[in-house]
């Protein structure tokens, strides 16, 4: 049986244009166009004709850009926003977690918001009173909970809020993106809360950004794009295919900068600043593929890293260098190497040659970074060097961190139970 | 009309929220300040002696209706104002209200028709606590009490309608038209002295057309209703409180209609 039901759900928002802002009264009547001006200006489509069930017990995920729609959703399941068209049904109570402690009154204590909060929410005074100390507990605000809540730290306000929230008990709670502002401790207590839930199949509609949490907790996951469903699905599937549409589309936006910058001359004086040496061995056009030789701006770990450099040598010269470089967005080195250090001994260069550096297995974590290359002597005189002038992006499911990713394997003790990814 | 009843029931299920919201801002209102509650008939009570000063002793009024004495013109006064200030400060809060708590409109499910309601029943509040005090000065300046103030609730019941009629029109309205704060200022002063406070209801029989402002003014009736229970000790006007309650339902409607037809714009525009 479905906890959550929509057939066919729009919402269409009615926009205001600017001007609508400094409208006066005044004016509207002195123009005549009172009625008019009451009209909205243009209209909005947040949510297109959506249609979905939620079973009972399920906790679903919604994930998608911003703008895509996923809080209106949540607010429509949610009755803050009424749909425009279509059919929304709900079973049981809801509670929303979406701006928490949002009706909160900044200059009456602690204690009597939870108590008009907790109304709010739909709880009667003395279901409040009963589960008083529970909420105050896990906001673990005892010390404070008399004194006004206009000296909460923004902090104490969200814990607050939270913990009347999922005090409210419903029988369907919406989590909007709430856990993004926790402190690094209240964080996984509110994790547990919802965990804690899962197992007493209660209904959850979870939408965040948050793609390893969404893959973690959720058994079905909806990837909206534009106001429609793109995908719904088992969680991996979805959010691979979500991460995906971003790295596609972050490299076609790569590929329209590159198209526009090539243009324009003015990329190149400002190269000249990221650039020196004689260039009595000049590298010309760098290219960045992966390993089946497409170019590319954002990169999956196992697509490898082709880094091609058209090279021009003016002159025979004798001691020569090439090198590379890998720096991540803080200006951290994560690797560097020439041929020099690996122990090539230069012979002769002369004319034109391409030089070729492949990157079998791209061990860094996601993020920008940064390449140089160079050519130089051995004593480090430069003849060309580019200094940060190219930049690509890693992008994988892994949430791991520091520099690199180093290879690895994890082995457990029989008495250890552990369930391995992907459940 | 259907809509209306069932808006008006969705209402009164959400009575406990209004009740404490409405404490909510009473006691918001008076957390920090010296004189706590107090200031609830401080208020009106400085106008009094304002007025009381201005027109009782400044400008004396000798008419028979005060027996020459400026205190019994304070009572009249004192009776007028104090309803007054409940209707304007109404007036005033509610044209705010959508605005400032736009966060209840924008994130939690939240009836929006709570908020005026919460204004002018805050208000109503307010003014019962300047009640006992007015009841004082009555007994002070030697008005006898009699049964016709048993009809005061009747007043303030009319009142109450026309208040939240004009609250409903005056808060959907602002969303669009933020200038309706800084006319609703001027419109006040000005309907202030068209409704019988500072001088009595028979003053302006001699003026036919300020006659016949002052009656199409519906505070009119409802200020005289005051009079009447708390100065005169007479029988409130039947009929002209009857079709002021009538002009009040009708605007009470006209102005939840207004409400409700814009209320999907709020979350967007507050």
């Amino acid at each position: 049986m479905p906890a959550i039901e929509l057939e066919n759900v729009t919402r269409v928002y009615q926009k205001y244009s600017a001007r609508h802002r400094f409208q006066t009264f005044k004016s509207a009547l002195v123009k005549g166009d009172l009625f008019r001006s009451l009209k909205a200006d243009e209209l909005v489509t947040a949510v297109d004709g959506i249609s979905l069930r939620v079973e009972k017990g399920m906790t679903f995920g919604v994930v998608g850009e911003n703008g895509s729609g996923k809080s209106t959703l949540l607010k429509l399941v949610a009755g803050i926003a009424k749909p425009s068209s279509g059919r929304l049904k709900v079973e049981g109570k809801i509670s929303a977690l979406i701006e928490l402690g949002a009706g909160f009154h900044p200059e009456i204590s602690g204690r009597e918001n939870v108590y008009i909060n907790g109304i709010m929410l739909g709880l009667s005074k003395k279901e409040i009173s009963r589960k008083f100390d529970e909420i105050v507990r896990f906001a673990e605000l005892q010390d404070f909970i008399d004194a006004p809540v206009k000296t909460y730290s923004s902090g104490m306000y969200m814990r607050l809020g939270f913990s009347v929230a999922i005090n409210v008990n419903p029988d369907v709670l919406l989590i909007d993106e709430v856990l993004a502002v926790g402190d690094a401790a209240f964080v996984p207590k509110c994790l547990d809360r919802i965990d804690d839930f899962r197992r007493r199949k209660k209904t959850i509609l979870f939408v965040s950004h948050d793609l390893a949490t969404v893959e973690k907790i959720c058994d079905k996951v909806a990837w909206m794009k534009a106001g429609r469903i793109q995908m719904l699905g088992e969680p991996k599937r979805v959010v691979d295919a979500y991460l995906q549409d971003i790295a596609a589309e972050q490299e076609a936006d790569f590929q329209k900068q590159k198209a526009a910058v090539d243009l324009e001359q003015k990329w190149e004086e400002e190269r000249r600043e990221k650039r020196w040496g004689k260039r009595e061995i000049e590298i010309g056009k760098v290219l960045l593929k992966n390993l089946r030789g497409e170019e590319k701006h954002v990169f999956t770990p196992e697509e490898g890293l082709v880094i091609e450099m058209d090279i021009a040598a003016r002159e025979p010269i004798k001691d020569f260098v090439f090198g590379i470089g890998i720096f991540n967005s803080q200006g951290t080195s994560c690797y560097g190497t020439n041929t020099y250090l690996e122990d090539y001994e230069p012979l002769t260069i002369e004319g034109q040659g391409r030089v070729v550096c492949r990157i079998e297995k791209l061990n860094l974590i996601n993020g920008t970074y940064y390449l140089d290359v160079a050519v130089h002597k051995r004593d480090g005189y430069p003849y060309d060097y580019h200094r940060n002038l190219y930049s690509f992006l890693v992008s994988s499911t892994l949430k791991d961190v520091g520099i690199a990713r180093l290879p690895h394997s994890w082995t457990f003790s029989p008495a250890i139970k552990i369930e391995p990814p992907g459940r | 009309m259907v809509r209306l009843a069932k808006n008006l029931k969705e209402i009164y299920r959400y009575r406990v929220l209004i009740q404490n919201l409405v404490s909510r801002e009473l006691k918001a209102r008076y957390r920090g300040s010296v004189l706590g509650f107090l200031w609830s008939f401080f208020n009106p009570l400085l106008l009094m002696i304002i007025y009381t000063i201005v027109f009782g002793f400044i400008l004396p009024n000798r008419s028979s209706e005060f027996g020459n004495s400026p205190w019994l013109y304070a009572l009249f006064l004192f009776s007028g104002v104090l309803p007054w200030v409940w209707f304007s400060s109404s007036s005033i809060e509610s044209a705010n209200v959508l605005m400032i708590h736009g966060n209840l409109i924008k994130k939690i499910l939240f009836p929006a028709e709570a908020l005026p309601i919460v204004t002018v029943t805050s208000n109503l509040v307010h003014f019962s606590f300047g009640f006992p005090i007015l009841l004082l000065f009555v007994w002070i300046f030697g008005k006898p009490f009699t049964l016709y103030m048993l009809f005061l609730p009747v007043v303030v019941l009319v009142q109450f309608i026309f208040s939240l009629g004009f609250s409903f029109l005056l808060s959907a309205l602002t969303v669009h038209f933020r200038d309706i704060k800084d006319i609703l200022a001027n419109l006040l002063t000005f309907w202030f002295f068209s409704t019988p406070i500072v001088y009595p209801y028979s003053f302006v029989q001699k003026y036919k057309v300020i006659k016949t402002l002052v009656d199409l003014n519906p505070m009119t009736h409802i200020i005289e209703g005051y009079h009447s229970c708390l100065f005169y000790g007479q029988l409130i006007h039947w009929k002209k409180l009857g079709l002021t309650l009538i002009v009040s339902l009708v605007l009470f409607y006209i102005g939840y209609a207004v409400f409700d037809r814009l209320r999907d714009s709020f979350p967007e525009e507050v």
